[in-house]
């Protein structure tokens, strides 16, 4: 069977990657090795966080499909960080595990161009460096003009619990054994990760009584642009927080050696993420906090499992029942699913070019945790990416690769391909240098032109855009265009909101620059017969215009060195005097742009000069040539 | 392979002993060339060997030689140092020879500018070792070493630590919000930390105008109307102190013309010409000119005859100085006196001379050294900036710290105001080289003087 693109893997970024495919046009063909676990969530029972969120809205605006499938599944959902900033928003959902791998489903199956198979993919056809294809465990071979990897965690996925180790993915499934031996027969460096997951317990033998609750907004929010809100605030699922104690923390002391972890095996190299450590890590690293803050999270309207936030760990079952029953609220739980940690194989991301393209062999791309992160937002929108590029790439069309200031996306693909990876990477806020330009917000301002170019975007979907954008313009036009002026009534009004009063006539525009002045107040004034999103927006904008302005500049310095491009053909042994730790970066990385040279780590600024000036001389003497 | 440079690496002019550096991979075997008295191509590295240049036959001079090979060197290319006798004649001549032989004249910087791409030394560094070689009082070549050994270095680092471990916190707030545990950056917390911050910034600025002042010295203009008797004080100042005055073409700035070593500060001299322009018939100082030279200078020495009333143009000039380091220097006290001081007295620091006499020239000093604090600046641990663009940096930082207290006061969200925050940490780090700015590079070194 011949297909246009293959899709290995039916996690989240197999789904966004064979969605873009199909959608955009080609015959696509998503192999998995089990289809009931397509788009499941084998850890939290969450989507979006800080700066996750924004991806969220970033896939949506592109054109993907993890927002519009959260907002079908999510049982309760808030804004994080509504207090602060607008560049920090974020929205966080827990999502019910039935539901949201179900309405996936849905939406798979409903799509033209893709067929869904089940399969362990073991090794790959290559010829001439370029894919040709898959070879499936019982030999079958499939053939297509580019294949998109996002095998997860279950290439040689081992399972560790206590001085246990057992080769399977999760939830007992058949990991591929053989696909990271065949992907470094082809000259892929292959990396040992970690990771973990908490303990599941029966929500009927808790005691929420002795946990304090945590409910969702008491605002409606979606995460995807296009939707409007159809859950019901009063629906809402609470989460519960709890706290560690001392006699937890001693269980854990007395039996760390027992502790995969700890001594518990000895073989362990795979090496955990750092932003999402294990329990035992917790309470060994940080030996003066008291307690451990924990969240029990619902995993389902449809079955009483309540996820443990926080206590990730790999001791035996026995002392997880002591650590579980150490707990308030916990004393008699009884725990469903015991937690676990789990090795697996992922390539250093260094060899994949900014579209998620392998450097060694072409049309093959790779997305999610075999390219070393962490988590189902980071997963997803690199499963787009891939799968929009594996497109433009058979069809001959110049690839999409968003910079560090366009998206949170750009900035992950970045610092995936330049840094590479020491534990899985998780995306934070402070990664981003221009974090308030990639706000929430205005994730389709960013993006659904990009979206629309590609043909992930409908027209109707891009009309709409479109007219957002005038209005956002017409609003601020009109603000400016229109002034109060310093009669007894304006006055009397602006001390009654908390503002001092004026003197002479002032605009709107500069009203609504005072911190305290919101637009509700505007309309005191004036009516504003505008969208709350085109007034959240011009609000934003007027409020914080100073620091936009700002970030813009900054932004703008970053790519004139991002537009200093580096020739791939580079010879940096040619370059006498530059460190060899620096040399041996620069190859590894091939950097196609200063910029991205100097994100680097190991190349210090005495290395960019000389390669600066090594250019520079290169480039007069081909201009001499000529 | 880079080619082979050569230049003059002392001050011209001073000194018994001029030093010429010879850089690169032909540098042994050029020197040999021009060098009686051994082998030098089979010497040891890092030894030093008497001889004689020589130009065919005839002796030039008689010198030291230092020979030191790559790696270990300034440049980590093989270094050949020319010790011969000072005086500018000699010091050019073998010079000359040395191009002659096909070896290129450095570029002004060009031997730090190697050993900075050779990864030998950082940027702050690389600007510190021009100062030591252009130091020339002991307080500018031990501020000069500070910065060599990191001590600025340090200071700024620290200062870097204090506001990242601001931005970790500010940061961990928002990425992770749920966690109640983490103690919240608040705008009541920053308040303090800022003060902190910029007590520290300005601390280092007002440490780097004195280090200004002890590494460029002071620029002094002499003014008055004609034969006030600016010459003979100037002359005066000279001989006291048996002041360098180098005349040199092009080793100074060109308004600087004498220089006068006050107890280890410099004095620059500016606009000598106009000092000594005896020939000048105009009866006006020129109030245009005087302007121009007040801007210029540092310290103002507006000199009056104690046997000539005050004109207008005296009168405009001495109120012009208000805002300026100056003093009104009386002279001819040796004559009888027709003007009333006392009331410029209460405003104006008067020091009252006989140039011909040779009296109150002490006074003078002492007036000097107490204006610019010179006597404290010279008991303190030197730990300043003294490169200017370093100082614009640190400048810029601290207009940044003010928008942040701007943003405080505003109320403003704490992730907007670490916007700026974050700022100031790069230029920090701009200044000790621990972030990079592209134009840079091209600016440090195309400000470093020849052959250095």
């Amino acid at each position: 069977m011949n297909y246009d693109i293959i899709v290995v893997g039916g996690g989240h970024a197999g789904c966004e990657a064979c969605l873009a495919s199909a959608r955009m046009g080609n015959n696509t063909l998503l192999i998995t090795g089990n289809i009931k676990n397509i788009a499941d969530m084998p850890c939290n029972p969450s989507i979006g966080g800080s700066a996750k969120g924004i991806v969220v809205r970033e896939i949506d605006a592109l054109g993907g499909q993890m927002g519009k499938n959260a907002d079908k599944a999510q049982i309760q959902i808030k804004m994080l960080n509504y207090k602060k900033g607008p560049a920090i928003q974020a929205l966080r959902a827990q999502a019910d595990k039935i539901t949201y791998p179900q309405e996936m489903w849905k939406t798979l199956s409903s799509t033209s161009n893709l067929t869904i198979q089940e399969g362990i993919v073991e090794d790959l056809i290559v010829e001439n460096n370029k894919i040709m294809g898959i070879i499936l465990e019982n030999g079958e071979k499939i053939y297509s003009k580019a294949v998109v990897l996002t095998t997860g965690t279950y290439m040689k996925a081992d399972i560790l619990v206590g001085d246990k180790r057992r080769r399977e993915g999760p939830h007992g499934e058949k990991p591929c054994n053989y696909l990271s031996e065949n992907l470094e027969k082809l000259g892929f460096q292959i990396k040992r990760l970690k990771t973990g997951t908490p303990q599941r317990i029966d929500k009927n033998s808790i005691d929420f009584s002795k946990t304090k609750v945590e409910y969702g907004d008491s605002v409606y929010h979606t995460f995807s642009f296009d939707d409007k809100p159809t859950y019901k605030i009063e629906e809402q699922i609470p989460c519960h927080l709890i706290y560690t104690n001392e006699k937890t923390h001693q269980i854990i002391r007395d039996n760390l050696h027992k502790s995969s972890m700890y001594g518990g095996l000895d073989d362990i190299k795979g090496i955990g993420p750092r932003y999402c450590p294990s329990i035992e890590d917790k309470v060994v690293r940080f030996s003066d906090k008291e307690r451990h803050q924990l969240f029990l999270e619902p995993e389902s309207l449809y079955y009483d499992d309540i996820y443990i936030q926080g206590f990730s760990t790999s001791m035996p079952h026995d002392i997880q029942e002591q650590m579980v029953h150490s707990l308030e609220g916990l004393e008699h739980a009884k725990i469903l699913k015991y937690a676990y940690a789990i090795e697996y194989d992922a390539i250093y991301p260094t060899q994949l070019k900014q579209t998620l393209e392998t450097k060694l062999i072409e049309n093959l791309y790779t997305a999610g945790q075999i390219n070393g992160t962490s988590g189902y937002e980071e997963a997803a929108c690199q499963g787009l990416i891939a799968g929009i590029n594996a497109s433009l790439k058979i069809n001959g069309k110049e690839p999409l690769i968003l910079k560090r200031d366009d998206a949170y996306i750009g900035v992950l693909i970045d610092d995936l391909v330049t840094k590479g990876i020491r534990d899985p990477y998780r995306l934070l806020t402070s990664r981003a240098e221009y974090r308030l330009l990639l706000r929430h917000d205005n994730a389709d301002l960013r993006l659904r032109e990009y979206g629309y170019q590609v043909g992930l975007i409908t027209e109707e979907q891009h009309l709409r855009l479109l007219d957002k954008k005038q209005k956002i313009e017409e609003l601020k036009a009109f603000l400016k265009e229109n002034k109060i002026t310093p009669t007894e009534s304006t006055n009397s009004y602006l001390e009654q909101i908390g503002s001092s009063k004026i003197q002479d006539g002032m605009t709107l525009y500069q009203l609504l620059k005072r911190p305290e002045v919101t637009m509700e107040h505007i309309e005191h004034f004036y009516p504003i017969p505008y969208d709350e999103s085109i007034k959240e927006q011009v609000s934003i904008f007027v409020k914080y215009e100073g620091y936009i302005v700002k970030a813009q500049k900054e932004a703008e310095k970053m790519k004139k060195l991002e537009n200093k491009m580096i020739p791939t053909n580079i010879d940096y042994d040619k370059i006498t005097n530059i460190a060899s730790e620096a040399r041996q970066k620069l190859k590894e990385v091939n950097p196609t742009s200063i910029g991205q040279a100097l994100r680097i780590s190991g190349v210090n600024p005495a290395d960019i000069s000389i390669l600066m000036v090594y250019l520079k001389k290169e480039y007069a003497n081909a201009n001499r040539g000529i | 392979m880079e080619d082979t440079i050569a230049a003059i690496a002392t001050a011209p002019g001073v000194g018994a002993i001029s030093i010429i550096r010879v850089s690169g991979h032909e540098s042994i075997e050029k020197v040999n060339s021009i060098f009686e008295g051994k082998d030098l191509m089979k010497v040891p590295s890092h030894t030093i060997h008497y001889g004689f240049i020589v130009d065919g036959t005839q002796k030039i001079d008689e010198v030291l030689v230092s020979i030191m090979k790559s790696p270990k060197t300034f440049t980590t290319e093989d270094i050949v140092e020319i010790n011969c006798h000072g005086g500018i004649f000699t010091t050019k001549k073998i010079l000359e020879l040395l191009l002659q032989k096909g070896i290129r004249l450095a570029e002004p910087g060009e031997f730090t500018k190697r050993a900075f791409l050779n990864g030998r030394i950082d940027k702050l560094k690389a600007e510190s070792v021009m100062d030591i070689i252009s130091a020339k009082t002991d307080a500018m070549r031990e501020m000069a070493m500070n910065q060599l050994t990191g001590k600025v270095s340090s200071f700024i680092h620290n200062l870097r630590q204090k506001i990242v471990e601001v931005l970790a916190n500010i940061e961990v707030n928002i990425d992770y919000p749920e966690y109640e545990d983490i103690e919240e950056m608040t705008i009541e917390m920053l308040k303090p930390r800022m003060e902190e911050i910029e007590t520290e910034i300005k601390h280092i600025l007002h440490e780097s105008e004195n280090g200004k002042i002890i590494k460029e010295g002071i620029n002094t203009a002499i003014i008055g109307r004609p034969n006030v008797g600016k010459s003979s004080l100037l002359n005066k100042l000279l001989e006291e102190d048996k002041a360098i005055v180098t005349e040199i073409e092009g080793t100074t700035r060109d308004t600087v013309e004498g220089e006068i070593l006050l107890d280890g500060f410099l004095l620059n001299i500016i606009d000598t010409a106009g000092i000594r322009d005896t020939n000048d018939k105009v009866e006006q100082i020129g109030v245009e000119k005087s302007r121009k030279l007040i801007e210029k200078a540092d310290l103002i020495l507006y000199m009056i005859n104690q046997n000539q009333p005050l004109n207008d143009e005296d009168i405009k000039i001495i109120e012009s100085l208000e805002n300026k380091n100056h003093i009104l220097v009386v002279n001819k006290t040796d004559l009888q006196s027709v003007i009333d001081m006392s009331t410029y007295e209460k405003s104006h620091p008067v020091v009252y001379i006989s140039a011909l006499e040779e009296k109150g020239i002490l006074e003078l000093k002492e007036k000097i050294k107490e204006l610019f604090h010179l006597k404290q600046i010279g008991e303190k641990d030197l730990t300043y900036l003294t490169n200017a663009s370093n100082i614009a940096t640190l400048k810029q930082a601290l207009d940044k710290i003010q928008d942040v207290k701007r943003g405080i006061r505003e109320n403003q969200p704490i992730d907007m105001i670490e916007i700026d925050l974050k700022k100031i940490w790069d230029l920090l780090g701009e200044i000790i080289g621990e972030t990079y700015q592209d134009e840079l590079i091209d600016q440090l070194f195309s400000q470093f003087c020849l052959g250095k």
